[in-house]
């Protein structure tokens, strides 16, 4: 491009005199507000066409509108709940909830269009400037108000009479009281109840899958099972309550691996029982790695050692998951030798 | 084609039209070749064995050792069993290329499942180990859906996620997404616990259990599901309808606004 | 056109109706001061204005949505087995309240959507908040007289976070029942009455029969109403402080520039509340969220992977992913730090910006109304701030979905966690520096334009042969806008020595303030605008570029 295409006027030179739509500083106060900007015409506020172009698309948006909204009383009268529809891209679904949503959404959708429409081009565009007044009261109202205050203190007598003033404040304290003392039967209270589970001297282990009690055999080197205390069952009232502390994660190493002294002499021919809830704040942790004997929190990542006393090595659990000590029965099946030696799950200030 | 007319003349357009000739007769024999020896063995275990070994000697041994007996760049492969093999061979785990990741990635398989029955007759032949289950075992016929999705939350989903779409592990390690995996593998898997997945073995969870778990991911995670609400959204749970809430959300919501308040085109002077 | 010719008749005889009707409304409402007042009351226009509405819409949505969910859903745990129509989980036991959600999503027609609409409201809500909150702040719009109308946006703010959190819990899925669990922890992590405030909670141990029962009369009755006793609070003062307005032509201090209420911001208003609405249907009609039939009913020995809250607690979550273990244990207890610092922090980061407008005001010192926004490069020491806010928060976001940045990214798990540990304390560092410096960057950019005008990108060859870009001077529209900030001298510290040579002590928190201000206001941290008389000289020299 050539130095020949560009306008005269724009060049440095010629910009020095006003020319043209372009509104040039003032020469005394150049950042002063030069004020509002003059209103220009929108094409329907000077042609009757545009505005008449503009009336039936709002007209046909609110007609649109109340097309949708027979359609979703349609739908709702004629498609099965349960009929399931294939839409590309989004997959299979509910027929229902598909025209329901869309016909809702577009009635919905297009009376706020038509109504937006409507206010930018049909209404007045005029800029209105309304004046602000100062937040703060004027002197004389502070002063009237502070008058009256002090004359109706005085008047009471509060200041005066310290005795009605003092009773008063330590009847309106105390008078909260009442309400906190109703909420104490919101639950029991805790005594030892986070620090014993299920488990006892004897129970047997059952697997979770098979609800049989597991014998040694059954648990291959490698594999994970879970297990709660025998006489448990999913359909007892307490049976969340109880399973949230005496949920039990059983594998087996080999016993060559198991680095920790306790660990080994709480186990059996290799089997280890742990808590299978989190010490953090009580996940069930189950993300075993077979070869590494590690296992992972899903919810915070706190990771655990089960060949060396399941001890923490990373994240934010406090300590290691607690061991429930097993033998074997005379029958041949695992057995509880007592209930865990520490409260499972997450620390609390009385865990000690 | 001009250009190609134009050097046909070349001195050595003969060397390439040559290597040209010899690339896609060996690709020919390579795809046809094995099928063809594949229906020849159907006939005895023994020379299917012997088959397997051949195939092991070439594409195993270096890392599993010549006896199947492990090496520092693999395990023992004595008494992992049929189900093992057609398990890490069928999903391409195996062969692997680096034992140095922290996992071995599933891929394209490069056996042919007839090899990949040869190699598993062959290890199965080392010491005894699940065999590769029957499809009766692994079809979603006589199954508990309901039973398999409590086994699938207490046993599965707390590393493959509640429809198997898989989950992080520690260090770079990782719950695969359980999309499209053949039930027979799945059930493979169960059985023998591959890489650092525990296994499942038969005594603590039964056939029925396996099969109950499968028909319930066929029933959630499989191009048959229904999710009635609309986009799945990966099935990963609150981050990614966060995600979608942000950008889908409160990004239209505010490109309407813009609209809303933006100024009217003005009428152009003329 | 044709109004005359309908009205002449009627003012023959009695007032029309629609007047009757407000007269008798006035004689005993008085509605027609209150008219007066407000029906051409003027609302500046701008996108950004608009998105305390989309707040307040969802909102609404919200409470429509939800007053229909209740009348399907049971509060109960009690456990029943499920005869619904969703085939996975036919026959499995189940608490009533994840028992009737099913219900709600499969067997009552249109109740997946109003479900899904909740919920994407919900999200969509919070989200509002934030940017709105986010436009408020970077803009200035909290300083006086509109201080107490941020707290009761900031209070909405992290109401609607706890509403939407016991919202979350109701279905007693097991994505939620997991929630509940940690949350479960996080109390008793709290010293000396952490256990007692967990069983008046939950009624007992965890997870007990009550919690759903009482998150539900918290969700749908005390949060809302606080809520919405907040929400209509917030709206009177917008009222009565009129809104803010950003600098131009035209636009004071003392004025406010825009449309007015009637017939304009009733249009559009109005009917933004439909078209926030109608886009919220469309995502519910396509896009599934919450699928708790794929979760399945609580256990507490039962978990999913990739177990995270909702976006909102999202930055909580982070706050406690990466947290070292920390417990010390001492005269037989325990004292979970692990837990309970980022419970700590999580109200320490949001007060963090809370507090801020009153921090501010004091460093200035400034006492005026402010009315007129700022635009954020001209304020760089808050700008940089609520940036360094933001990436403390969207780091907390990161780190609570540290293993789907794993999964998805091919990363180690550890090492995203290390990372987000690393950058909780660098990243609002390197925010704060970089976003100063840009900010301080763009002043200079505007005085540029101011003094010497736009460029226009054309090259010019001189006779001589240089070579020059034209500028095209900017309008006095654009001179105004771009010098009508206010800029505050940095503090100093007053005389020492009083006139009978006493000396005062100069307290510390003089210091503070004063050493404040000039990092806010001293050489460097703001760039001075140009002058009149800096403008005069170079426009009156010929030949410049």
């Amino acid at each position: 491009m050539s130095s020949q295409d560009i306008p005269e006027e724009n060049l440095p030179a010629a910009q020095d005199h006003p020319h043209g739509s372009v509104s040039v500083a003032d020469e005394e106060t150049p950042f002063a507000d030069p004020g509002m900007p003059p209103h220009e015409h929108r094409a329907q506020d000077i042609d009757e066409r545009a505005a008449k172009r503009s009336e039936r698309a709002v007209a046909l948006l609110f007609t649109i509108s109340m097309l949708a909204t027979l359609g979703f009383i349609a739908s709702y009268v004629t498609i099965p709940h349960d009929k399931s529809i294939f839409v590309f891209p989004i997959g299979h679904i509910s027929a229902l909830n598909f025209a329901l949503g869309l016909t809702l959404g577009v009635a919905l959708f297009c009376i706020g269009a038509g109504a937006v429409h409507w206010a930018r081009t049909l209404m007045s565009d005029v800029e209105m400037v309304a004046e602000r007044h100062p937040i703060a009261a004027d002197p004389a109202t502070r002063a009237q108000v502070f008058e009256d205050f002090h004359q109706g203190a005085a008047e009471s007598g509060i200041g005066r009479r310290k005795l009605i003033r003092n009773t008063m404040f330590g009847a309106l304290a105390l008078v909260p009281l009442s309400g906190v003392m109703l909420l104490r039967d919101l639950g029991p209270l805790p005594h030892s109840s986070l620090r014993h589970t299920l488990w006892a001297k004897g129970k047997l282990l059952v697997n979770v899958n098979t609800n049989e009690p597991l014998r040694p055999e059954d648990v291959a080197v490698g594999s994970l099972t879970f297990a709660k205390p025998e006489g448990l069952e999913e359909t007892d009232e307490d049976f969340q309550n109880e399973i949230a502390k005496a949920a039990l994660m059983i594998v087996r190493l080999l016993p060559e691996d198991i680095k920790d002294k306790q660990e080994l002499a709480w186990s059996h021919e290799g089997i280890v029982a742990f808590s299978k809830i989190c010490t953090h704040v009580g996940c069930p942790i189950s993300l075993y790695e077979q070869q590494t004997h590690h296992v992972l929190c899903p919810c915070h990542q706190s990771t655990f050692d089960l060949s060396d006393g399941a001890r923490v090595i990373f994240g934010p659990a406090g300590h290691a998951l607690p061991q429930l000590r097993i033998g074997v029965n005379d029958e041949g099946y695992l057995e509880a030798l007592g209930d865990f030696a520490e409260p499972v799950g997450p620390a609390f200030w009385e865990r000690g | 084609m001009k250009k190609l007319s134009a050097r046909r003349r070349h001195p050595l357009a003969a060397v390439v039209v040559l290597l040209l000739a010899l690339a896609a007769t060996g690709g020919l024999y390579a795809a046809f070749a094995p099928a063809g020896k594949a229906q020849a063995d159907e006939t005895s275990q023994s020379l299917t064995i012997k088959e397997g070994q051949k195939l092991y000697e070439v594409g195993c041994a270096s890392c599993h050792g010549t006896g199947g007996q492990g090496s520092s760049d693999g395990p023992s492969l004595v008494g992992v069993g049929a189900a093992a093999v057609d398990f890490q061979v069928g999903t391409g785990r195996m062969p692997a290329s680096s034992s140095q990741m922290a996992q071995i990635p599933a891929k394209k398989p490069i056996y042919t499942q007839a090899q990949i029955d040869q190699l598993a007759a062959y290890v199965a032949s080392l010491g005894a180990g699940p065999n590769v289950p029957t499809k009766e075992q692994y079809s979603k016929e006589g199954a508990d859906i309901a039973k398999g999705g409590e086994l699938f939350r207490t046993n599965c989903a707390q590393c493959h996620n509640f429809t198997g779409k898989g989950g992080a592990l520690t260090k770079g390690k990782y719950a695969p997404s359980l999309e499209d995996v053949a039930p027979k593998h799945i059930y493979e898997a169960m059985q023998t616990g591959p890489q650092n997945m525990p296994s499942f073995p038969d005594t603590t969870m039964t056939e029925k259990n396996k099969k109950d778990i499968i028909a319930y991911l066929n029933a959630v995670n499989s191009s048959e599901t229904e999710n009635p609400g609309g986009l799945e959204l990966g099935g990963l749970g609150p981050v990614s309808e966060g995600l979608f809430a942000w950008i889908f959300g409160l990004g239209a919501l505010i490109a309407v606004a813009v609209w809303v308040a933006a100024r009217t085109a003005k009428a152009k002077k003329s | 056109m044709s109004t005359e010719a309908n009205e002449a008749p009627r003012s023959r005889g009695k007032a029309p109706a629609g007047e009757r009707v407000a007269d008798w409304a006035d004689g005993r409402l008085g509605i027609y001061s209150l008219a007066k007042a407000n029906m051409r009351k003027v609302f500046p226009d701008h996108w950004s204005f608009m998105l305390g509405e989309v707040c307040l819409y969802s909102f609404l949505i919200i409470i429509l949505t939800g007053v229909y969910l209740t009348l399907f859903f049971h509060p109960s745990m009690n456990e029943v087995e499920y005869h619904g129509s969703y085939v996975p989980l036919q026959g499995q036991l189940m608490s009533e309240a994840f028992n009737s959600t099913l219900h709600i999503s499969f067997d009552v027609r249109g109740g997946l959507l109003i479900r899904q609409i909740h919920h994407w409201a919900a999200l969509i809500f919070l989200a509002g908040m934030f940017v709105h909150m986010m436009r408020v702040f970077f803009t200035g719009a909290f300083r006086k007289p509109r201080e107490v109308n941020w707290l009761f946006g900031f209070l909405l703010f992290v109401l609607g976070m706890f509403t939407g959190f016991t919202g979350y819990s109701l279905p007693d899925d097991l994505l939620s029942g997991t929630g509940v669990r940690f949350t479960e922890g996080a109390i008793l992590s709290m010293p000396i009455v952490g256990t007692y405030i967990s069983f008046f909670l939950f009624g007992g141990q965890f997870p007990g029969h009550d919690f759903v029962a009482r998150f539900y009369s918290i969700h749908i009755l005390l949060l809302p109403g606080i809520m919405l006793g907040l929400v209509v609070a917030h709206l009177i003062l917008v009222f009565y402080h009129k809104h803010t307005q950003f600098a131009g032509p035209g636009k004071k201090e003392t004025n406010v520039v825009g449309m007015p209420l009637l017939p304009v911001y009733m249009a559009k208003a109005g009917g933004f509340f439909f078209l926030v609405f109608g886009v919220i249907a469309v995502i519910a009609a396509i896009t599934q969220i919450n699928p708790i039939w794929a979760m399945g009913p609580y256990r507490p020995d039962q978990v999913s992977t990739g177990a995270q809250p909702d976006w909102y607690m999202g930055f909580a979550e982070g706050l406690v992913r990466y947290m070292p273990g920390w417990e010390v244990n001492f005269w037989g207890h325990t004292l979970v730090l692990g837990v309970f610092i980022p419970l700590v922090l999580f109200g320490v980061v949001l007060m963090a910006i809370a507090v801020y407008p009153f921090i501010e005001s004091w460093v200035t010192g400034d006492k005026r109304e402010h009315h007129i926004l700022d635009r954020p490069r001209n304020a760089p020491t808050r700008t940089a701030f609520g940036v360094a806010w933001v990436t403390v928060y969207m780091i907390g976001l990161v780190g609570g979905g540290n293993d789907l940045w794993a999964t998805h990214f091919h990363l180690s798990i550890n090492q995203v966690t290390w990372f987000v540990r690393i950058f909780f304390f660098a990243g609002p560092v390197i925010a704060f520096i970089a976003t100063k410096r840009i900010c301080l960057g763009l002043q200079r950019r505007d005085k540029e334009k101011v003094l010497h005008g736009r460029e226009t990108g054309i090259i010019k060859r001189l006779p001589h042969g240089e070579f020059i870009e034209v500028h095209e001077p900017l309008s006095q529209e654009q001179l105004h806008t771009l010098t009508a900030h206010h800029q505050y001298e940095p503090a100093e510290i007053g005389p020492t020595v009083d006139e009978n040579g006493v000396e005062r002590k100069v307290k510390p928190t003089e210091r503070l303030r004063v050493k404040l201000s000039n990092a806010y206001y001293g050489k460097d941290n703001q760039i001075p605008k140009p002058t009149v008389d800096e403008y005069k000289e170079i426009t009156s020299g010929h030949g410049h570029h």
